[in-house]
Protein backbone atom coordinates (compact mmCIF):
# COMPACT_ATOMS: atom_id res chain seq x y z
CA UNK A 1 0.00 0.00 0.00
CA UNK A 2 1.28 3.44 -0.79
CA UNK A 3 0.49 6.29 1.09
CA UNK A 4 -2.33 8.62 -0.63
CA UNK A 5 -2.82 11.83 2.02
CA UNK A 6 0.02 12.74 4.20
CA UNK A 7 -0.73 15.53 6.51
CA UNK A 8 2.32 16.91 9.23
CA UNK A 9 1.47 18.85 12.21
CA UNK A 10 -0.57 21.52 10.31
CA UNK A 11 -1.88 24.39 11.51
CA UNK A 12 -4.35 27.13 10.57
CA UNK A 13 -5.52 30.16 11.79
CA UNK A 14 -8.14 32.51 10.68
CA UNK A 15 -8.29 36.30 10.88
CA UNK A 16 -11.55 37.37 11.48
CA UNK A 17 -11.49 40.71 10.83
CA UNK A 18 -14.40 43.20 11.99
CA UNK A 19 -13.46 45.89 9.48
CA UNK A 20 -10.99 47.29 6.99
CA UNK A 21 -11.98 50.61 5.96
CA UNK A 22 -10.47 53.68 7.26
CA UNK A 23 -12.84 55.36 9.40
CA UNK A 24 -13.01 52.24 11.63
CA UNK A 25 -9.48 52.28 12.17
CA UNK A 26 -9.37 56.19 12.57
CA UNK A 27 -12.33 55.77 15.64
CA UNK A 28 -10.28 52.75 16.74
CA UNK A 29 -6.88 55.05 17.20
CA UNK A 30 -8.91 57.59 18.74
CA UNK A 31 -10.68 55.97 21.31
CA UNK A 32 -7.79 54.71 22.59
CA UNK A 33 -7.07 51.37 20.83
CA UNK A 34 -9.50 49.66 23.04
CA UNK A 35 -10.39 46.08 21.71
CA UNK A 36 -8.77 44.29 18.56
CA UNK A 37 -9.02 45.33 15.29
CA UNK A 38 -8.94 41.16 14.06
CA UNK A 39 -10.17 37.83 16.12
CA UNK A 40 -8.07 35.08 15.80
CA UNK A 41 -9.53 31.70 15.25
CA UNK A 42 -7.22 28.48 15.39
CA UNK A 43 -9.39 26.03 12.95
CA UNK A 44 -6.59 23.20 12.75
CA UNK A 45 -4.11 22.90 15.27
CA UNK A 46 -1.11 20.77 15.11
CA UNK A 47 -3.03 18.12 13.21
CA UNK A 48 -1.59 14.92 11.64
CA UNK A 49 -3.13 11.80 9.74
CA UNK A 50 -1.93 9.51 7.02
CA UNK A 51 -3.80 7.75 4.72
CA UNK A 52 -3.39 4.95 2.31
CA UNK A 53 -4.55 4.12 -0.88
CA UNK A 54 -7.56 2.59 -0.54
CA UNK A 55 -8.77 3.52 2.70
CA UNK A 56 -12.50 4.76 3.35
CA UNK A 57 -12.06 7.44 5.91
CA UNK A 58 -14.86 8.80 7.67
CA UNK A 59 -13.93 12.70 9.67
CA UNK A 60 -16.58 13.23 12.24
CA UNK A 61 -16.92 15.89 15.07
CA UNK A 62 -19.28 18.42 15.85
CA UNK A 63 -20.37 21.77 13.87
CA UNK A 64 -16.93 23.77 13.58
CA UNK A 65 -14.30 21.23 14.72
CA UNK A 66 -12.68 21.70 11.19
CA UNK A 67 -13.62 18.78 8.75
CA UNK A 68 -14.39 21.36 5.72
CA UNK A 69 -11.44 23.07 6.74
CA UNK A 70 -9.28 20.51 6.75
CA UNK A 71 -11.12 18.99 3.29
CA UNK A 72 -10.13 22.10 2.00
CA UNK A 73 -6.18 21.73 2.69
CA UNK A 74 -6.45 18.10 1.21
CA UNK A 75 -7.74 19.45 -2.08
CA UNK A 76 -5.16 22.50 -2.32
CA UNK A 77 -8.29 25.25 -1.93
CA UNK A 78 -6.18 26.13 1.20
CA UNK A 79 -2.70 26.56 2.42
CA UNK A 80 -1.34 25.96 5.90
CA UNK A 81 0.06 28.27 8.03
CA UNK A 82 2.97 25.74 9.25
CA UNK A 83 3.36 22.02 8.84
CA UNK A 84 2.73 20.26 5.39
CA UNK A 85 0.10 18.30 3.44
CA UNK A 86 1.10 15.71 0.29
CA UNK A 87 -1.24 13.95 -1.74
CA UNK A 88 -0.23 11.62 -4.47
CA UNK A 89 -2.39 10.82 -6.95
CA UNK A 90 -5.28 12.58 -8.47
CA UNK A 91 -7.82 14.32 -6.23
CA UNK A 92 -10.93 15.44 -6.61
CA UNK A 93 -13.89 16.69 -4.55
CA UNK A 94 -17.70 16.53 -4.22
CA UNK A 95 -17.59 19.10 -2.53
CA UNK A 96 -20.88 21.31 -3.14
CA UNK A 97 -21.58 20.12 -6.31
CA UNK A 98 -22.17 22.21 -8.77
CA UNK A 99 -20.04 25.11 -7.70
CA UNK A 100 -18.79 25.44 -11.42
CA UNK A 101 -22.55 25.33 -12.80
CA UNK A 102 -24.08 28.24 -14.93
CA UNK A 103 -27.38 28.67 -14.67
CA UNK A 104 -27.08 30.12 -18.42
CA UNK A 105 -25.48 27.25 -20.28
CA UNK A 106 -27.06 23.74 -21.43
CA UNK A 107 -26.70 20.63 -19.73
CA UNK A 108 -24.26 19.86 -22.21
CA UNK A 109 -22.00 22.76 -21.87
CA UNK A 110 -22.39 22.37 -18.31
CA UNK A 111 -20.74 18.85 -18.40
CA UNK A 112 -17.59 19.85 -20.52
CA UNK A 113 -17.38 23.19 -18.31
CA UNK A 114 -17.50 21.08 -14.92
CA UNK A 115 -15.66 18.04 -15.81
CA UNK A 116 -12.94 20.43 -17.35
CA UNK A 117 -12.88 22.15 -13.93
CA UNK A 118 -12.29 19.16 -12.12
CA UNK A 119 -9.32 18.63 -14.11
CA UNK A 120 -10.65 15.85 -16.81
CA UNK A 121 -9.41 16.26 -20.57
CA UNK A 122 -11.59 16.98 -23.33
CA UNK A 123 -10.90 12.86 -24.35
CA UNK A 124 -12.06 12.17 -21.03
CA UNK A 125 -15.43 14.02 -21.07
CA UNK A 126 -16.02 13.05 -24.53
CA UNK A 127 -16.14 9.35 -23.75
CA UNK A 128 -17.81 9.66 -20.56
CA UNK A 129 -20.48 11.95 -21.74
CA UNK A 130 -23.39 8.98 -22.58
CA UNK A 131 -22.78 7.57 -19.38
CA UNK A 132 -22.55 10.94 -17.47
CA UNK A 133 -26.09 11.73 -18.87
CA UNK A 134 -27.36 8.15 -18.06
CA UNK A 135 -26.43 8.58 -14.91
CA UNK A 136 -27.85 11.75 -13.82
CA UNK A 137 -31.13 10.67 -15.70
CA UNK A 138 -31.61 13.84 -17.81
CA UNK A 139 -32.19 12.32 -21.31
CA UNK A 140 -33.57 14.78 -23.47
CA UNK A 141 -33.03 17.74 -21.22
CA UNK A 142 -29.55 17.86 -21.56
CA UNK A 143 -29.51 20.11 -24.00
CA UNK A 144 -31.44 22.80 -22.06
CA UNK A 145 -30.63 25.57 -20.25
CA UNK A 146 -29.68 24.52 -16.64
CA UNK A 147 -31.84 27.29 -14.99
CA UNK A 148 -34.61 25.62 -16.06
CA UNK A 149 -33.90 22.42 -14.35
CA UNK A 150 -35.69 21.31 -11.31
CA UNK A 151 -33.29 21.29 -8.61
CA UNK A 152 -32.87 17.60 -8.19
CA UNK A 153 -32.18 18.08 -11.83
CA UNK A 154 -29.70 20.16 -11.15
CA UNK A 155 -27.62 17.73 -8.15
CA UNK A 156 -27.99 14.65 -10.31
CA UNK A 157 -26.02 16.20 -13.45
CA UNK A 158 -23.66 17.26 -10.63
CA UNK A 159 -23.08 15.02 -9.04
CA UNK A 160 -22.72 12.96 -11.83
CA UNK A 161 -19.96 14.85 -13.49
CA UNK A 162 -17.90 14.54 -10.18
CA UNK A 163 -18.49 10.92 -9.46
CA UNK A 164 -17.42 10.55 -13.29
CA UNK A 165 -13.66 12.60 -13.16
CA UNK A 166 -12.32 9.10 -11.81
CA UNK A 167 -9.65 10.63 -9.79
CA UNK A 168 -7.67 8.58 -6.90
CA UNK A 169 -8.70 10.52 -3.92
CA UNK A 170 -12.48 11.45 -3.53
CA UNK A 171 -13.06 14.00 -1.11
CA UNK A 172 -16.90 13.55 -0.04
CA UNK A 173 -18.74 17.04 1.95
CA UNK A 174 -22.24 16.59 2.85
CA UNK A 175 -23.41 15.75 -0.74
CA UNK A 176 -25.01 12.39 -0.09
CA UNK A 177 -28.41 14.27 0.72
CA UNK A 178 -28.90 14.53 -3.40
CA UNK A 179 -31.82 14.16 -4.92
CA UNK A 180 -34.76 11.91 -4.16
CA UNK A 181 -34.73 8.49 -2.35
CA UNK A 182 -33.79 6.31 -5.66
CA UNK A 183 -31.59 8.35 -6.80
CA UNK A 184 -30.14 8.63 -3.28
CA UNK A 185 -29.80 5.32 -3.39
CA UNK A 186 -28.13 5.44 -6.56
CA UNK A 187 -25.24 7.98 -5.30
CA UNK A 188 -24.50 5.16 -2.55
CA UNK A 189 -24.73 2.43 -4.75
CA UNK A 190 -21.82 4.68 -6.61
CA UNK A 191 -19.68 5.36 -3.87
CA UNK A 192 -19.23 2.12 -2.41
CA UNK A 193 -18.92 0.67 -6.10
CA UNK A 194 -15.90 3.60 -5.77
CA UNK A 195 -14.61 2.23 -2.44
CA UNK A 196 -14.23 -1.47 -3.80
CA UNK A 197 -12.79 -0.26 -6.83
CA UNK A 198 -10.08 0.53 -4.23
CA UNK A 199 -10.38 4.38 -4.61
CA UNK A 200 -9.77 6.03 -1.31
CA UNK A 201 -12.80 8.05 0.15
CA UNK A 202 -12.66 10.66 2.85
CA UNK A 203 -16.04 11.51 3.82
CA UNK A 204 -17.78 14.48 5.90
CA UNK A 205 -20.95 13.80 7.11
CA UNK A 206 -23.21 14.35 9.98
CA UNK A 207 -25.79 10.73 9.22
CA UNK A 208 -23.56 8.98 10.79
CA UNK A 209 -25.46 5.67 10.07
CA UNK A 210 -24.51 6.49 6.36
CA UNK A 211 -21.04 6.99 7.22
CA UNK A 212 -20.95 3.89 9.09
CA UNK A 213 -22.71 2.15 6.06
CA UNK A 214 -19.41 3.62 3.80
CA UNK A 215 -16.50 3.85 5.72
CA UNK A 216 -14.22 1.48 8.00
CA UNK A 217 -11.76 3.72 9.47
CA UNK A 218 -13.24 6.75 11.62
CA UNK A 219 -11.20 10.58 12.60
CA UNK A 220 -13.00 12.45 15.29
CA UNK A 221 -11.84 16.15 15.51
CA UNK A 222 -12.78 18.71 18.03
CA UNK A 223 -11.55 22.16 18.03
CA UNK A 224 -9.10 21.14 15.03
CA UNK A 225 -7.13 18.55 16.81
CA UNK A 226 -7.41 14.54 16.41
CA UNK A 227 -9.06 13.30 19.46
CA UNK A 228 -9.63 9.35 18.50
CA UNK A 229 -8.48 7.66 15.38
CA UNK A 230 -10.26 4.06 14.93
CA UNK A 231 -12.55 1.59 13.44
CA UNK A 232 -15.20 3.76 12.44
CA UNK A 233 -18.12 2.09 14.42
CA UNK A 234 -16.00 2.68 17.92
CA UNK A 235 -15.89 6.17 16.91
CA UNK A 236 -19.14 6.99 15.93
CA UNK A 237 -20.31 5.62 19.71
CA UNK A 238 -17.87 7.79 21.30
CA UNK A 239 -19.45 10.60 19.66
CA UNK A 240 -22.79 9.57 20.28
CA UNK A 241 -21.70 8.90 24.18
CA UNK A 242 -20.81 12.90 24.80
CA UNK B 1 -7.23 -0.62 -10.42
CA UNK B 2 -5.19 -0.68 -13.34
CA UNK B 3 -6.94 1.10 -16.58
CA UNK B 4 -4.87 -0.83 -19.11
CA UNK B 5 -3.77 1.71 -20.50
CA UNK B 6 -1.42 3.03 -17.73
CA UNK B 7 1.64 0.33 -16.26
CA UNK B 8 2.15 0.15 -12.77
CA UNK B 9 4.92 1.97 -12.71
CA UNK B 10 3.16 4.83 -14.40
CA UNK B 11 0.96 5.05 -11.69
CA UNK B 12 3.19 5.06 -8.89
CA UNK B 13 5.37 7.92 -10.72
CA UNK B 14 1.48 9.46 -11.40
CA UNK B 15 0.91 8.99 -7.43
CA UNK B 16 4.08 10.88 -6.25
CA UNK B 17 3.36 12.67 -3.30
CA UNK B 18 2.59 16.17 -3.83
CA UNK B 19 1.72 19.49 -2.01
CA UNK B 20 -1.58 20.51 -3.15
CA UNK B 21 -2.30 24.12 -4.38
CA UNK B 22 0.82 25.06 -5.36
CA UNK B 23 1.06 25.72 -9.25
CA UNK B 24 3.32 26.94 -11.44
CA UNK B 25 1.48 30.03 -12.17
CA UNK B 26 0.67 30.87 -15.96
CA UNK B 27 2.23 28.18 -17.01
CA UNK B 28 -0.32 25.87 -15.50
CA UNK B 29 -2.86 28.09 -17.69
CA UNK B 30 -1.10 27.15 -20.99
CA UNK B 31 -1.46 23.07 -19.40
CA UNK B 32 -5.12 23.90 -19.01
CA UNK B 33 -6.34 25.34 -22.68
CA UNK B 34 -8.97 23.24 -22.76
CA UNK B 35 -10.57 24.68 -19.58
CA UNK B 36 -9.23 28.10 -20.88
CA UNK B 37 -11.22 27.87 -23.81
CA UNK B 38 -14.28 26.42 -22.12
CA UNK B 39 -14.20 29.73 -19.56
CA UNK B 40 -13.35 32.05 -22.45
CA UNK B 41 -16.58 30.55 -24.62
CA UNK B 42 -18.84 30.12 -21.67
CA UNK B 43 -17.83 34.19 -20.86
CA UNK B 44 -19.14 35.00 -24.83
CA UNK B 45 -22.37 33.27 -24.31
CA UNK B 46 -22.95 34.87 -20.93
CA UNK B 47 -21.89 38.37 -21.84
CA UNK B 48 -24.71 39.63 -23.60
CA UNK B 49 -27.84 36.88 -22.42
CA UNK B 50 -31.10 38.22 -22.96
CA UNK B 51 -30.48 41.22 -25.32
CA UNK B 52 -31.95 41.47 -28.39
CA UNK B 53 -28.42 42.59 -30.09
CA UNK B 54 -25.83 40.39 -28.65
CA UNK B 55 -22.70 40.67 -29.65
CA UNK B 56 -23.53 43.02 -31.77
CA UNK B 57 -23.13 45.45 -29.30
CA UNK B 58 -19.16 45.19 -29.78
CA UNK B 59 -20.07 47.71 -32.75
CA UNK B 60 -22.27 50.15 -30.97
CA UNK B 61 -20.63 50.92 -28.24
CA UNK B 62 -17.61 52.00 -30.01
CA UNK B 63 -19.50 53.50 -32.77
CA UNK B 64 -21.39 55.76 -30.29
CA UNK B 65 -18.38 56.23 -28.77
CA UNK B 66 -16.61 57.50 -31.84
CA UNK B 67 -19.01 59.36 -33.44
CA UNK B 68 -19.42 61.76 -30.52
CA UNK B 69 -15.77 62.11 -30.55
CA UNK B 70 -14.99 62.89 -33.97
CA UNK B 71 -18.21 65.35 -33.62
CA UNK B 72 -16.70 66.53 -30.33
CA UNK B 73 -13.62 67.23 -31.46
CA UNK B 74 -12.53 66.50 -34.87
CA UNK B 75 -15.32 68.60 -35.73
CA UNK B 76 -15.95 71.61 -33.05
CA UNK B 77 -12.56 71.79 -32.12
CA UNK B 78 -11.02 71.61 -34.95
CA UNK B 79 -8.57 68.35 -34.68
CA UNK B 80 -9.49 67.44 -37.95
CA UNK B 81 -7.72 68.58 -40.91
CA UNK B 82 -10.00 70.77 -43.48
CA UNK B 83 -9.70 73.09 -46.08
CA UNK B 84 -10.49 75.55 -43.83
CA UNK B 85 -8.24 74.39 -40.90
CA UNK B 86 -4.59 73.63 -42.44
CA UNK B 87 -3.38 72.84 -38.86
CA UNK B 88 -5.79 69.58 -38.11
CA UNK B 89 -5.17 66.31 -38.39
CA UNK B 90 -5.20 64.52 -41.72
CA UNK B 91 -7.65 61.51 -42.24
CA UNK B 92 -8.57 62.60 -38.33
CA UNK B 93 -11.37 59.64 -38.20
CA UNK B 94 -8.71 57.04 -38.81
CA UNK B 95 -6.82 58.40 -36.45
CA UNK B 96 -9.50 58.29 -33.76
CA UNK B 97 -11.02 55.07 -34.36
CA UNK B 98 -7.13 53.22 -34.83
CA UNK B 99 -6.54 54.62 -30.83
CA UNK B 100 -10.16 54.40 -29.77
CA UNK B 101 -10.33 50.45 -30.21
CA UNK B 102 -6.74 49.62 -28.40
CA UNK B 103 -7.65 51.43 -25.44
CA UNK B 104 -11.08 50.41 -25.42
CA UNK B 105 -9.70 46.98 -25.58
CA UNK B 106 -7.24 48.01 -22.31
CA UNK B 107 -10.23 48.97 -20.18
CA UNK B 108 -12.05 46.06 -21.26
CA UNK B 109 -9.48 43.76 -20.50
CA UNK B 110 -7.97 45.39 -17.33
CA UNK B 111 -11.48 46.11 -16.19
CA UNK B 112 -13.07 42.02 -16.13
CA UNK B 113 -9.94 41.17 -14.66
CA UNK B 114 -9.85 43.04 -11.99
CA UNK B 115 -13.04 41.70 -11.13
CA UNK B 116 -12.75 38.17 -12.50
CA UNK B 117 -11.44 36.69 -8.70
CA UNK B 118 -13.93 38.03 -6.80
CA UNK B 119 -16.81 37.68 -9.49
CA UNK B 120 -15.33 33.61 -8.99
CA UNK B 121 -15.24 33.11 -5.38
CA UNK B 122 -17.65 30.65 -5.76
CA UNK B 123 -15.18 28.24 -7.42
CA UNK B 124 -12.44 29.85 -6.27
CA UNK B 125 -13.67 28.42 -2.28
CA UNK B 126 -14.41 25.17 -3.03
CA UNK B 127 -12.24 23.52 -5.82
CA UNK B 128 -8.30 23.97 -6.81
CA UNK B 129 -7.36 24.88 -10.15
CA UNK B 130 -4.81 27.55 -11.84
CA UNK B 131 -6.57 31.19 -10.86
CA UNK B 132 -4.62 32.78 -12.81
CA UNK B 133 -7.34 31.10 -15.68
CA UNK B 134 -9.69 33.80 -14.52
CA UNK B 135 -7.69 37.20 -15.23
CA UNK B 136 -5.86 35.42 -18.48
CA UNK B 137 -9.99 34.33 -19.71
CA UNK B 138 -11.16 38.33 -19.32
CA UNK B 139 -8.50 39.84 -21.18
CA UNK B 140 -8.84 36.83 -23.82
CA UNK B 141 -12.55 37.57 -24.14
CA UNK B 142 -11.87 41.35 -24.35
CA UNK B 143 -9.46 40.06 -27.55
CA UNK B 144 -12.65 38.38 -28.85
CA UNK B 145 -14.39 41.50 -28.77
CA UNK B 146 -11.51 44.07 -30.25
CA UNK B 147 -11.03 41.33 -33.61
CA UNK B 148 -14.46 42.93 -34.95
CA UNK B 149 -13.25 46.57 -34.35
CA UNK B 150 -10.25 45.18 -35.70
CA UNK B 151 -11.60 44.28 -39.21
CA UNK B 152 -14.16 47.78 -39.19
CA UNK B 153 -10.56 49.72 -39.10
CA UNK B 154 -8.94 47.63 -41.71
CA UNK B 155 -11.82 48.00 -43.99
CA UNK B 156 -11.87 51.69 -43.17
CA UNK B 157 -8.24 52.17 -43.89
CA UNK B 158 -8.37 50.00 -47.41
CA UNK B 159 -11.22 52.62 -48.25
CA UNK B 160 -8.43 55.50 -47.40
CA UNK B 161 -6.02 53.88 -49.39
CA UNK B 162 -4.26 52.09 -46.90
CA UNK B 163 -1.51 49.67 -48.58
CA UNK B 164 0.51 48.46 -45.54
CA UNK B 165 3.84 46.87 -45.52
CA UNK B 166 6.68 44.73 -43.38
CA UNK B 167 7.25 47.67 -41.33
CA UNK B 168 3.48 48.14 -40.48
CA UNK B 169 2.43 44.41 -39.56
CA UNK B 170 4.87 44.64 -37.57
CA UNK B 171 4.08 47.58 -35.37
CA UNK B 172 0.12 46.58 -35.45
CA UNK B 173 1.26 42.97 -33.98
CA UNK B 174 3.59 44.74 -31.37
CA UNK B 175 0.72 47.22 -30.78
CA UNK B 176 -1.59 44.73 -30.09
CA UNK B 177 1.35 42.73 -28.00
CA UNK B 178 2.00 45.56 -25.39
CA UNK B 179 -1.86 45.93 -24.31
CA UNK B 180 -2.33 42.28 -24.00
CA UNK B 181 0.50 42.23 -21.78
CA UNK B 182 -0.09 44.63 -19.91
CA UNK B 183 -3.59 44.34 -19.20
CA UNK B 184 -3.30 40.49 -17.93
CA UNK B 185 0.12 41.94 -15.99
CA UNK B 186 -2.14 44.77 -14.15
CA UNK B 187 -4.97 42.38 -14.51
CA UNK B 188 -2.88 39.81 -12.18
CA UNK B 189 -2.02 42.57 -9.44
CA UNK B 190 -5.27 44.28 -9.04
CA UNK B 191 -7.23 41.17 -9.28
CA UNK B 192 -5.44 39.68 -6.30
CA UNK B 193 -5.14 43.16 -4.69
CA UNK B 194 -9.19 42.92 -5.00
CA UNK B 195 -9.59 39.52 -2.66
CA UNK B 196 -8.07 41.79 0.07
CA UNK B 197 -8.79 45.23 -0.82
CA UNK B 198 -12.44 46.46 -2.92
CA UNK B 199 -10.86 49.55 -2.91
CA UNK B 200 -8.89 48.05 -5.78
CA UNK B 201 -11.48 48.04 -8.52
CA UNK B 202 -11.77 51.60 -7.97
CA UNK B 203 -8.98 52.32 -8.50
CA UNK B 204 -8.61 50.79 -11.37
CA UNK B 205 -11.71 52.80 -12.62
CA UNK B 206 -9.96 55.65 -12.37
CA UNK B 207 -6.80 54.58 -14.11
CA UNK B 208 -9.30 53.76 -16.70
CA UNK B 209 -10.78 56.66 -16.95
CA UNK B 210 -7.88 58.46 -17.29
CA UNK B 211 -6.24 55.77 -19.64
CA UNK B 212 -7.65 57.53 -22.92
CA UNK B 213 -6.64 60.99 -21.81
CA UNK B 214 -3.10 60.76 -21.08
CA UNK B 215 -2.25 59.03 -24.57
CA UNK B 216 -2.30 60.41 -27.63
CA UNK B 217 -5.45 58.76 -28.89
CA UNK B 218 -7.63 62.03 -28.74
CA UNK B 219 -4.84 64.61 -29.91
CA UNK B 220 -1.55 64.92 -31.51
CA UNK B 221 1.96 63.66 -29.72
CA UNK B 222 3.04 66.82 -31.62
CA UNK B 223 1.21 69.19 -29.17
CA UNK B 224 2.50 67.24 -26.13
CA UNK B 225 6.04 67.43 -27.32
CA UNK B 226 5.51 71.40 -28.10
CA UNK B 227 4.05 71.87 -24.48
CA UNK B 228 6.03 69.76 -22.68
CA UNK B 229 9.74 69.84 -24.14
CA UNK B 230 11.92 66.91 -24.91
CA UNK B 231 12.69 65.50 -21.33
CA UNK B 232 8.79 65.76 -20.21
CA UNK B 233 7.85 64.22 -23.56
CA UNK B 234 10.07 61.65 -23.10
CA UNK B 235 8.77 60.60 -19.30
CA UNK B 236 5.16 60.76 -21.27
CA UNK B 237 6.46 58.12 -23.92
CA UNK B 238 7.49 55.44 -21.30
CA UNK B 239 3.79 55.09 -20.96
CA UNK B 240 2.86 51.24 -22.76
CA UNK B 241 -0.14 52.83 -23.84
CA UNK B 242 1.34 55.44 -25.35
CA UNK B 243 3.53 53.31 -27.43
CA UNK B 244 0.57 50.80 -28.49
CA UNK B 245 -1.54 53.93 -29.61
CA UNK B 246 1.53 55.17 -31.82
CA UNK B 247 2.15 51.73 -33.21
CA UNK B 248 -1.20 51.68 -34.02
CA UNK B 249 -1.01 55.13 -35.71
CA UNK B 250 1.79 54.19 -37.42
CA UNK B 251 0.69 51.49 -39.18
CA UNK B 252 -2.74 52.01 -39.87
CA UNK B 253 -3.14 55.73 -39.79
CA UNK B 254 0.28 57.13 -41.29
CA UNK B 255 0.21 55.11 -44.79
CA UNK B 256 -3.39 56.59 -45.62
CA UNK B 257 -2.11 60.31 -45.19
CA UNK B 258 1.16 61.93 -47.04
CA UNK B 259 3.35 61.18 -44.35
CA UNK B 260 3.93 64.63 -43.01
CA UNK B 261 2.87 64.21 -39.37
CA UNK B 262 4.83 61.39 -38.82
CA UNK B 263 5.48 59.02 -35.96
CA UNK B 264 7.59 59.93 -32.81
CA UNK B 265 11.34 59.92 -33.46
CA UNK B 266 12.87 56.35 -32.87
CA UNK B 267 8.82 54.79 -32.35
CA UNK B 268 9.60 51.54 -34.34
CA UNK B 269 13.64 51.40 -33.69
CA UNK B 270 13.95 52.17 -29.67
CA UNK B 271 10.00 52.80 -28.07
CA UNK B 272 8.41 49.90 -29.83
CA UNK B 273 11.16 47.87 -27.60
CA UNK B 274 11.22 50.04 -24.47
CA UNK B 275 7.35 49.12 -24.56
CA UNK B 276 6.97 45.99 -25.03
CA UNK B 277 10.06 45.20 -22.26
CA UNK B 278 7.89 47.28 -19.84
CA UNK B 279 4.83 45.45 -20.83
CA UNK B 280 6.70 41.96 -19.56
CA UNK B 281 8.04 43.76 -16.39
CA UNK B 282 4.43 43.97 -15.27
CA UNK B 283 3.70 41.14 -16.31
CA UNK B 284 6.16 39.18 -14.41
CA UNK B 285 5.63 42.11 -11.32
CA UNK B 286 1.91 40.82 -11.86
CA UNK B 287 1.98 37.29 -11.66
CA UNK B 288 5.04 37.43 -8.90
CA UNK B 289 2.08 39.38 -6.75
CA UNK B 290 -0.58 37.10 -7.61
CA UNK B 291 1.31 34.25 -6.39
CA UNK B 292 2.23 35.66 -3.14
CA UNK B 293 -1.25 36.93 -2.60
CA UNK B 294 -3.01 33.67 -3.66
CA UNK B 295 -2.45 31.44 -0.74
CA UNK B 296 -5.09 33.45 1.17
CA UNK B 297 -7.74 33.61 -1.23
CA UNK B 298 -10.01 30.94 -0.79
CA UNK B 299 -10.42 32.18 3.22
CA UNK B 300 -11.01 35.90 3.06
CA UNK B 301 -13.65 35.69 -0.41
Amino acid sequence: MTTAIEIRNINKQFVLRHTRSLKEALVWLIRGRKGDLSKKFHALRDLSIDVEHGETVALLGLNGSGKSTLLKHISGVMLPDSGTVRTGGRVAGLIEVGAGFHPDLSGRDNVYLNGAILGMTEAQIKEKFDSIVEFAEIGEFIDTEVKFYSSGMYLRLAFSVAVHTDPDVFLVDEILAVGDEPFQKKCLAKIKELAAAGKTLIVVSHDLDLVAHVCDRGILLEHGSVVMDGPVGDVISRLRNR
Amino acid sequence: MTNGRTSPTDQDAERALVAPGTGNGLADVFRSRFLLKLLVRKELRIRYRGSVLGLLWTYVKPGVQFVAFYVALGVFLGLEQSPTNRGGLPNYAVYLFSGIILVNFFTESLSTATRSIVNNSGLINKIYLPRELFPVSSVWVSAVHFLPQMFVLVVACLFSGWRPGLVEAYTAVAGFLIIALLATGLGLFFGAANVYFRDSENFVDLLLMVATWVSPVLYSWRMVQAKAGDLWFSVYQLNPITIAVESFHHAFWLPTTAGAEGSPPNLVTLWIPVGLLVSLLILFLGQWTFRRLEGRFAQEL
